[in-house]
């Protein structure tokens, strides 16, 4: 019995009252901060400079209006998709699908590109747009249905789409959409002039549908009937319906909207910045996109700050790459840390470690 | 192993039978954030004796008990074990002091067997499935408790569940025993049986606390009675020289007549009549069966029954939440079988369910008061916006008539105490004006002065005409409050009575009292 | 019958990374987290084996390196659930994100450093990363080459699955964990530590993952490094879990199963059907959502998700 007369824990958790909001803000700031200060321990161990490193990222990203540009090029498919999977996350269904849903949205779009390309521009572009968010709003319908229906794992389902999207553009690479005039090489042509995103101030227009996209969101959850709706039904299922909400047409149509948010995306990659469809359309920014919209809280206006905060990032891991030959994957890698860290520091909003009190009895 | 541990025990306690209490807490203090759950509090509990620790919802007892069993951790003041000062980190020093506790909400393995979950973390190595089985079986009869080791806990009733925590206990040797409202889920006759099982343990030397603020139950079982009120410790008493009277008085902090009004019944006629209702559980078996009764305005009709028995089907089939296999449900000779919740809510049939942790359903926790008032109405102005402003007008109403303490009416409501959640989900019910009112557990978890309001509440709406459903656990409420009760017993009515002329003992009966049909089948 | 055997052996080949995946998550999932991680962890077992195996050339070494990285996966998972209860699905998902930046990352760096256009194992560790013969087993006509003539993680992988089976099953520790993962109050309250179980498992769970990673860049890359080397399989893997339900002894079936379905492609005759093979690749995952489908509409008490799965746990919740 003696080994029960030990002292108390040196630390422990307790509950606290919550913090307000203020703090949390400037919680996660400091989370942030301390994410960088961890990555730079990180550079400094595979025995590079962390501030040359960090300098390099940053002018990388904005030496010159070009590399500006550039940035702003990156920051368009990780804004829209997270904006398309704030609707899905706001309503507690797992979207990990955003890969696949962007990659559905340019397959769709690149329909018209290849085969309707003498459609008038105008005309064009609206098919395009349209088809695009044809695309993803199908590729997430399809798992929405099973989860009202059957309960079935969204998680799983929405990321095994994006699997079966991407070989889906293979399929159509090595025959049906095939350039005849590849010699036999599997690529898809490159769109004509006609199929190809405007441009404003030197980047395709993207960048402004991100913009409108960002107010659109914002508003439609804040003030709308179906914002309020998908807010109670992320809550509790059984309160929304309790309140006569019809579950499974929310959540068919959030998801339709979640999917044709990202299916925009990536009519966008697809004609404004790769001007054809390859495997590599989406290239992860789907999964990139998760991690932005959860560190913004889910709040659009945040995410438009973050993507931009990780397009930087992206686009100095580049230059980093050249010039240092440091791997551009660290890009993942910082933002994994950072994300870490703010998952970890939401703990300190609503919990508090105590350590043992010194001198106290026991 | 173990029965070493029982020799070392013994020998220590020989060494301390100078040493009569079992436990001693002196100055034990908890706060929650910037709530004081415990100030201060001494107690003491000798072997051989049951003491009960008396307290409102709300006064600290749980807290209190949680740092003995290594739940919580207090702040301050320091514990006592047969006579030594321990520090309790874990339910594992506990167990190791021979402390067990019995928690209101079972701490059980739903897929687990019985004999699985009285095994695990148990001492020693692992024991054959057969030894153990045998085991189980001597300790039952020794106790004269009846359970199957074998049974899964998902198949079993409340009363079977406390039966294995109890096992559990025995299991682990342990000789202090806390259970924490043991008897609110059992009918009458099921809370006799625990008695007499406690009576055994505490004749064999064990000390024994059970929290309750029930006060026939306090004056049958206990040898000595410690009250506590707002966190802190009043008073404690012997059982023989106090009554139910003086019990309440210091419970309360002033003199209470615990009688809750029953105004006479006006124009009564029948505004929802309920015919040969079935409803089938998820997993295919019935919920229901073949209810049939009506509920009529300017009455309050008491529903009671074991937990599990249909309440919450019954609810929920009348709000249109589930589908209905067979019957019908006539509001004002309507039928609403097949019409959507919306239009259900839209006839004025509210529904204020309140399960378990009562902000599962009709409130959304993490929203602000205002938001939640728009729950049920969200929907009914033009266009594509959500007009907020009667909604805000109507929080603030609310605060100030209900007296909901709220920082304001925007701060999530999950950060209100249970009486302030209980009164803005009923008073967004009442608000609109419903003409069926369903509460499910209203004053769950409610002081004695919360719980008043809302039965001030209910009696205001009966007056005014509306057909009120009150669903409780607590018999000698419902007693009272109630024109007329229905029991409920594996989903059929097995008696609807006249409130003023029953007692709990019929009542219990009747809700066990349907054996004709046998009990729920193991499988 | 020649025809039958070889895809059989291919399934079991295919399907060994997929079998470490599975016992790696049902021991996490059986510890009360849904960890997504398996990916990541997966990811960063696959980079720090072949780098062991590529600095030392002893595969003890590489694969105690993949074991120890994918533990370390699980840490930082552990850590933040556990410890800092931050969401499991956030945090499993960034795991999976950061394992696959890390693995990349640190592929690329030492690629760079060496200098050489790629990176390959050297031949001692390729020899012993061959069929292993088993006496006089493998001789056996047909069983022999069906059943004892795979490399050394098959028969790991078949080891690590009775062991996890008879450890969640048979043991006073699996019965511990289990209950931790069903109810881990009711586990607490019964005297259990938790949180040391729950970060030893999810920590023991993170190494199985990481040995299936090695497989991913050791074997299916035939020694080579390739960025991105495991390529969904961990997905695969968590989702296969509900297809096993959560029991070790069938995480084989289905490892070989959809083993069988990702070779399919190889075995099936061009001259009777004539199928692209991005149709076949799509298979495993659209089977994968077929047993999802099925899964949810015929739920079982028993074989089902622990109950505190995906939830986390703080003793003084009130």
């Amino acid at each position: 019995m003696d080994e029960t007369r030990k002292k108390e824990p040196l630390i422990r958790v307790e509950k606290r009252k919550e913090r307000p909001a203020k703090q949390v803000r400037l919680l996660r700031l400091a989370s942030v901060l301390l994410a960088i200060v961890a990555g730079g321990l990180f550079i400094l161990c595979i025995g590079y400079n962390p501030f040359s490193v960090y300098a390099t990222i940053v002018s990388g990203a904005f030496r010159s209006s070009m590399a500006f540009q550039a940035t702003i090029k990156l920051m368009v498919p990780l804004l829209i998709p997270a904006l398309g999977l704030t609707l899905a996350f706001k309503m507690r269904f797992w979207n990990i699908g955003a890969e696949g849903q962007i990659i559905m949205g340019a397959v769709f779009a690149t329909f018209f590109a290849l085969f309707c390309w003498d459609f008038p521009h105008w005309l064009l572009m609206i098919c395009m747009f349209l088809a695009g968010m044809l695309g993803g709003a199908l590729w997430g319908i399809i798992p929405a249905f099973f989860k009202a229906k059957f309960g079935t794992n969204e998680t799983l389902f929405t990321l095994m789409l994006n699997y079966i999207a991407l070989y889906l553009i293979s399929f159509l690479r090595d025959g049906p959409w095939q350039d005849p005039n590849s010699s036999g090489f599997p690529k898809i042509a490159r769109f004509g002039e006609n199929a190809q995103l405007d441009k404003l101030f030197g980047v395709h227009v993207g960048w402004l549908i991100g913009l409108v996209l960002v107010v659109i969101v914002y508003i439609y959850l804040k003030y709308t009937k179906q914002g309020y709706e998908i807010s109670v039904v992320g809550e509790s299922r059984a309160t929304a319906q309790y309140a006569g909400m019809n579950y499974k047409k929310i959540v068919l149509r959030t998801m339709a909207f979640s999917g044709a948010i990202c299916g925009i995306a990536g009519m966008v990659q697809a004609s404004g910045s790769d001007l054809t469809l390859t495997t590599s359309v989406a290239g992860g920014v789907g999964f990139t996109a998760i991690i932005v919209a959860w560190l913004a809280q889910l709040n659009p206006v945040g995410i438009l700050v973050v993507s931009l905060l990780f397009s930087v990032l992206e686009k100095g891991s580049t230059v980093m790459q050249s010039s240092y030959g440091l791997s551009a994957y660290s890009a993942d890698v910082l933002q994994g840390i950072i994300l870490f860290f703010v998952l970890g520091c939401e703990f300190f909003v609503r919990y508090r470690f105590v350590t043992r009190k010194k001198g106290g009895k026991a | 192993m173990r029965y070493q541990n029982r020799k070392k025990r013994e020998v220590t306690q020989l060494a301390l039978d100078k040493v009569e209490n079992a436990i001693e807490l002196r100055g034990i203090t908890k706060t929650f954030g910037s709530v004081v759950a415990n100030d201060h509090i001494d107690l003491d509990v000798r072997r051989g004796e049951i003491l009960a620790l008396l307290g409102e919802n709300g006064s600290g007892k749980t807290t209190l008990m949680n740092m003995i069993s290594g739940i919580y951790h207090p702040d301050e003041g320091s514990i006592h074990v047969n006579g030594r000062e321990v520090v309790i980190n874990s339910p594992m020093d506990a167990k190791k002091l021979g402390i067990g506790m019995i928690h209101q909400h079972f701490k059980l393995v739903d897929v687990f067997s019985a004999m699985d979950n009285v095994v695990i973390g148990a001492e020693g190595k692992r024991i054959k499935p057969r030894e153990l089985k045998e085991k189980i079986l001597e300790l039952t009869k020794k106790f004269g408790l009846e359970v199957d080791p074998e049974k899964k806990i998902y198949n079993m009733s409340v009363s079977e569940k406390q039966t294995v925590e109890i096992l559990k206990v025995l299991y682990r040797n342990a000789d202090i025993l806390i259970l924490d409202e043991p008897t609110a889920v059992l009918t009458p006759q099921e809370t006799q049986k625990l008695f007499a099982i406690l009576r055994r343990m505490k004749e064999q030397g064990s000390a024994i606390i059970i929290i309750t603020h029930k006060l026939n139950e306090v004056m049958e079982i206990s040898d000595r009675v410690t009250i506590l009120r707002k966190g802190k410790s009043i008073d404690t008493v012997n059982t023989a020289e106090t009554n139910e009277k003086q019990l309440t008085e210091l419970m309360v902090g002033r003199p209470v007549t615990l009688e809750i009004d029953r105004p006479k019944c006006e124009n009564v006629h029948t505004r929802l009549k309920v015919v040969d209702l079935s409803v089938k559980k998820a997993d295919g078996t019935m919920a229901l069966k073949d209810l049939s009764f009506e509920i009529k305005a300017g009455e309050i009709l008491g529903v009671a029954g074991i937990a599990g028995s249909g309440q919450k089907e019954l609810c929920e089939a009348i709000a249109g939440l589930v589908p209905v296999e067979t019957g019908a449900v006539l509001h004002n000779k309507e039928n609403i079988i097949g019409k959507t919740p919306k239009q259900i809510n839209n006839l004025g049939i509210s529904l204020g369910f309140v399960p378990e942790d009562r902000l599962g359903m009709g409130l959304v926790a993490s929203m602000g008061m205002v938001d939640n008032m728009l729950l049920k109405s969200y929907d009914k102005a033009k266009g594509i916006f959500v007009d907020r402003k009667p909604a805000k007008k109507l929080a603030e109403e609310l605060v100030e008539r209900l007296e909901i303490m709220t920082p304001n009416v925007e701060t999530p409501v999950r950060l209100l105490s249970g009486g302030n959640v209980q009164k803005v989900l009923l008073g967004r019910e009442i608000e609109s004006e419903p003409s069926v009112l369903i509460t499910a557990y209203p004053v769950r978890g409610l002081d004695i002065n919360s719980s008043y309001t809302i039965y001030d509440l209910l009696n205001e709406q009966k007056k005014k005409g509306v057909a009120v459903m009150f669903i409780g656990e607590d018999l000698d409420v419902l007693l009272e409050i109630s024109d007329r009760i229905m029991v409920l017993c594996h989903g059929e009515v097995t008696g609807i009575v006249d409130a003023a002329v029953t007692t709990k003992e019929e009542l219990g009966l009747m809700m066990t009292g349907s054996k004709r049909e046998g009990v729920k089948a193991d499988g | 019958m020649n025809f039958f055997t070889n895809f059989f052996v291919a399934a079991v080949l295919a399907g060994t990374p997929l079998l470490f995946g599975i016992l790696g998550e049902i021991i996490n999932e059986k510890s009360g987290h849904l960890n997504l991680g398996v990916e990541g962890m997966m990811s960063i077992g696959a980079c720090a084996g072949f780098m062991m195996g590529y600095k030392t050339d002893n595969l003890l070494l590489a694969l105690i390196a993949a074991f120890a990285a994918g533990m370390l996966g699980a840490l930082i998972y552990a850590v933040l659930t556990v410890t800092f209860m931050a969401d499991q699905n956030v945090t499993g998902l960034t795991l999976t994100i950061f394992g696959i930046g890390l693995s990349n990352f640190f592929g690329d760096f030492v690629r760079e450093k060496s200098g050489a256009t790629s990176l390959k194992l050297p031949s001692g560790i390729l020899d012993s990363l061959g069929k292993v013969e088993i006496p006089l087993l493998s001789d056996i006509p047909v069983l022999g080459k069906l059943f004892f003539n795979y490399n050394i993680f098959v028969y790991l992988g078949i080891v690590a699955a009775i062991l996890c089976g008879i450890y969640l099953h048979r043991t006073k520790a699996g019965l511990n964990i289990r209950a931790v993962g069903e109810n881990p109050a009711a586990a607490d309250a019964a005297g259990l530590p938790v949180t040391r179980l729950k970060y030893i498992n999810l920590m023991l769970g993170g190494g199985i993952c990481g040995i299936g990673g090695a497989y991913c860049s050791m074997i299916i890359c035939n020694g080579v490094w390739i960025s991105n080397c495991v390529n969904g399989l961990g997905w695969i893997a968590v989702a296969l879990v509900i297809f096993a339900t959560w029991n070790p002894n069938k995480a084989i079936f289905a490892a070989l199963v959809f083993g069988a379905f990702s070779v399919l492609k190889y075995y099936v005759p061009k001259s009777v059907i004539r199928i692209p093979d991005s149709i076949f690749d799509m298979v495993p995952f659209f089977m994968t959502i077929l047993v999802l489908i099925i899964t949810s509409i015929r739920s079982s008490k028993e074989n089902s998700q622990p109950q505190s799965c995906g939830v986390n746990y703080f003793r003084e919740e009130r």
